[in-house]
């Protein structure tokens, strides 16, 4: 894999809009998890809800795809001065030369979710306000953010649940390798829908509490949503130290139950593998591990055993989710913002709501924050149908 | 330009019973006849997941073993793309029917069936694969998509790639909305370099639109191509059947192509 540098990241989610906010609740030690009050939903959870979205509207020509998915791509484009970035990157390459590659797990399903509810009485037919193609089609979030860059390249969207957002960076990685582009915006959005939030309770795994990844009692999942972007270059043959750098890409299935991971973490550990051979490094040369971590008892318990036999015992690991909730397609890249801004700020971020580590699990699992400067941190995703997705970050020495 | 090998094809649509059986009508030397697309569960998935599945998942599973018996290639050592312009339509509605009644204890299996990625898991579950796999969308572009990301894979991670495209028609409301014609599974087999079992190369460019797609001659199947997104394979497929030197454009989102020279070898 030709070295890829990350020039310019975004981030929103329940925590709230730019890497200020994200990191600062990391350091101030707040979760954005609240009781579920979303939309008709009566579910007793805790979800991370992005607000003012109700009141948003995207960009008045992109009309046909105003939904909740693509307000919050809108958000997450005009944060951080992400899209300004975009256009001057776009001057230099050319709008054809640069992809575009998005994860997402459920994209706009809340507009056919309400539109159902509004169906003709006579004879059945959606409302004519509804606009399959901009909302629900999984490409919508692509065709999109696309459209509101103005960019021209290759365009398609990932979506393998939960890994969806992670594996963005192995594709565009890709398409630059091949020359099919010089640059890619890569992203991952996912909203609140009814479909994951009694899907999951349909399965059981929606904790009542906000979620308590690694603990004891820990009883299962909160949803939350957000956005997160970010703009992926072909790195200089010796980039300036400091730069934000994709290292490694591991992915891999588990081959074994469609919404259970593998008890030993067997396609995990083959995907934290992958993405330290692409890198050239050893277990050692990672300073910290942000897990998929999702609180609920198999996740956790599988993982951890996987990350245990690769890392053994000392180096430092958490999850995120008791801080963010699960942002499902768009937890893989909300993550890994995370972790380029743990690296940036010297902060590992402890994790929320974990009051007593399960005694079953082995790895150094951190409660608080850790001020330490490090340089590579590797974060996992593992999604529904045991699609997994590693990836190594840090900074060109 | 991407230059890879062909290996092995899967097939199965409307009028179109496996690649071996279809060769002659899309060469042109036998006439098509329409019968509905028929498609079981792979006797590889375990009993419990073999009931549980939808159509696209059997689609896709038909159409990637075929692919792979042609090559003669082993599934479990053999990355996977998978690509489809919307999943499971059938369940889509269910679940949605569920959310708006006033009971919406959706099942699990409905939910984790529910996935874009329902097809990938359940083929790495029949066919104990746990290489790479990945679950495209480009809408109408879907298989241009795949196409391009798994000859990139191909090219660029030096690995056979098994493509899978697969489409189903929505039920009503939603077909009047998202009108699919029929249900259509295409599977390829790509290496980076000639094998023994090497039939065609390709050599594959991403560019701007200059050519108008390439049609159909025959107007049935120039209606499933136009009708199904995984149905826009066929005139690729029709030039490796014709065993012709012969140049293929698809079109892809935002005003591009693909544009792929055939060629036969080996």
């Amino acid at each position: 894999m030709r070295p890829v540098a990350i020039s310019e990241i975004s981030i929103v989610n329940c925590l709230g809009a730019g890497q200020e906010a994200t990191i600062a609740a990391i350091r101030e030690r707040r979760s954005g998890l609240a009781p579920c009050n979303f939309e008709t939903a009566v579910l007793d959870t805790c979800i991370g809800q992005v607000s003012g979205l109700d009141e948003f509207h995207v960009r008045s020509d992109l009309n046909a795809y105003d939904c909740r998915n693509n307000r919050l791509a809108q958000l997450g484009l005009q944060t951080d001065g992400f899209g300004g970035a975009v256009s001057a990157v776009a001057e230099k390459y050319g709008a054809q030369r640069i992809g575009v590659f998005m994860g997402t797990s459920t994209s706009g399903i809340l507009q056919t979710e309400i539109a159902y509810r509004h169906r003709n009485a006579s004879n059945g037919a959606l409302p004519a306000d509804y606009h399959y193609a901009q909302t629900q089609n999984s490409f919508s979030i692509a065709d999109f953010v696309q459209r509101y860059l103005g960019l021209k390249g290759p365009a398609f969207v990932i979506s393998s649940a939960c890994s969806s957002s992670a594996k963005v960076f192995a594709h565009a990685a890709r398409m630059m390798s091949a020359g099919v582009c010089d640059a890619a915006v890569v992203g991952g959005v996912d909203t609140l829908c009814l479909t994951t939030l009694y899907g999951f309770n349909s399965l059981q795994l929606l904790s009542p509490t906000p979620c308590r990844p690694y603990d004891v009692n820990r009883d299962g999942i909160s949803i939350g949503e957000g956005a997160g972007f970010a703009l992926l270059e072909r790195a200089a043959e010796k980039p300036a130290a400091g730069t934000m750098m994709l290292l490694g890409i591991g992915e891999s299935c588990d081959a074994y139950h469609m919404s259970t991971p593998h008890p030993e973490g067997l396609g995990a550990r083959l995907s934290m593998q992958g993405a330290l051979d692409t890198a050239q490094l050893a277990p050692n040369d990672v300073d910290y591990i942000n897990l998929h971590g999702t609180a609920t008892k198999a996740n956790d318990a599988s993982e951890d055993q996987a990350v245990f036999a690769i890392f053994g015992g000392k180096t430092p690991v958490s999850s995120t989710k008791g801080s963010t909730g699960h942002l499902l397609g768009a937890a893989g890249i909300t993550e890994a913002i995370i972790a380029m801004l743990a690296i940036r700020d010297e902060v590992l971020p402890g994790s929320m709501n974990t009051k007593n580590i399960d005694p079953a699990l082995q790895c150094n699992y951190l409660l608080d924050n850790q001020n330490s400067r490090v340089r590579r941190i590797l974060t996992n995703s593992f999604g529904f149908g045991g699609s997994n997705c590693s990836l190594l970050l840090g900074t060109a020495e | 330009m991407m230059q890879i090998f062909v290996e092995g094809v899967g097939l199965v649509g409307p009028g179109l019973c496996g690649w071996q059986a279809s060769q002659p009508l899309l060469a042109g030397a036998a006439s098509y006849v329409h019968t509905p697309t028929v498609v079981t569960a792979s006797d590889l998935l375990p009993s419990a997941e073999r009931r549980r599945v939808g159509i696209p998942v059997k689609l896709a599973i038909a159409a990637g073993c075929e692919a792979l018996l042609h090559a003669a290639r082993d599934a479990a050592t053999t990355a996977s793309v998978f690509t489809s312009s919307q999943g499971d339509g059938e369940n889509l509605h269910q679940i949605c029917e569920t959310l708006a009644s006033t009971e919406r204890n959706i099942s699990p299996t409905r939910f984790h069936n529910s996935v874009h990625n329902a097809a990938a898991g359940y083929w790495s579950i029949a066919t104990r694969s746990r290489k790479p796999s990945t679950s495209l969308c480009g809408h109408d572009s879907s298989f241009a998509a795949g196409l391009l990301d798994a000859a990139v894979q191909v090219i660029v991670d030096t690995d056979p790639v098994v493509l899978i495209a697969y489409d189903q028609a929505y039920p009503e409301p939603l077909h009047t909305v998202r009108p699919i014609n029929a249900s259509f599974g295409v599977a390829l087999v790509m290496t980076p370099q000639a094998t023994s079992k090497s039939f065609a190369v390709l050599e594959i460019s991403f560019e701007l639109r200059q050519e108008s797609e390439t049609r159909m001659q025959d107007s049935s199947l120039e209606a499933l191509r136009s009708g199904v997104p995984a149905a826009r394979s066929l005139p690729l497929l029709s030039k490796l059947a014709r065993k012709e030197a012969a140049t293929v454009f698809i079109d892809c989102a935002a005003g591009n192509q693909l544009r792929i020279a055939v060629t036969p070898c080996c």
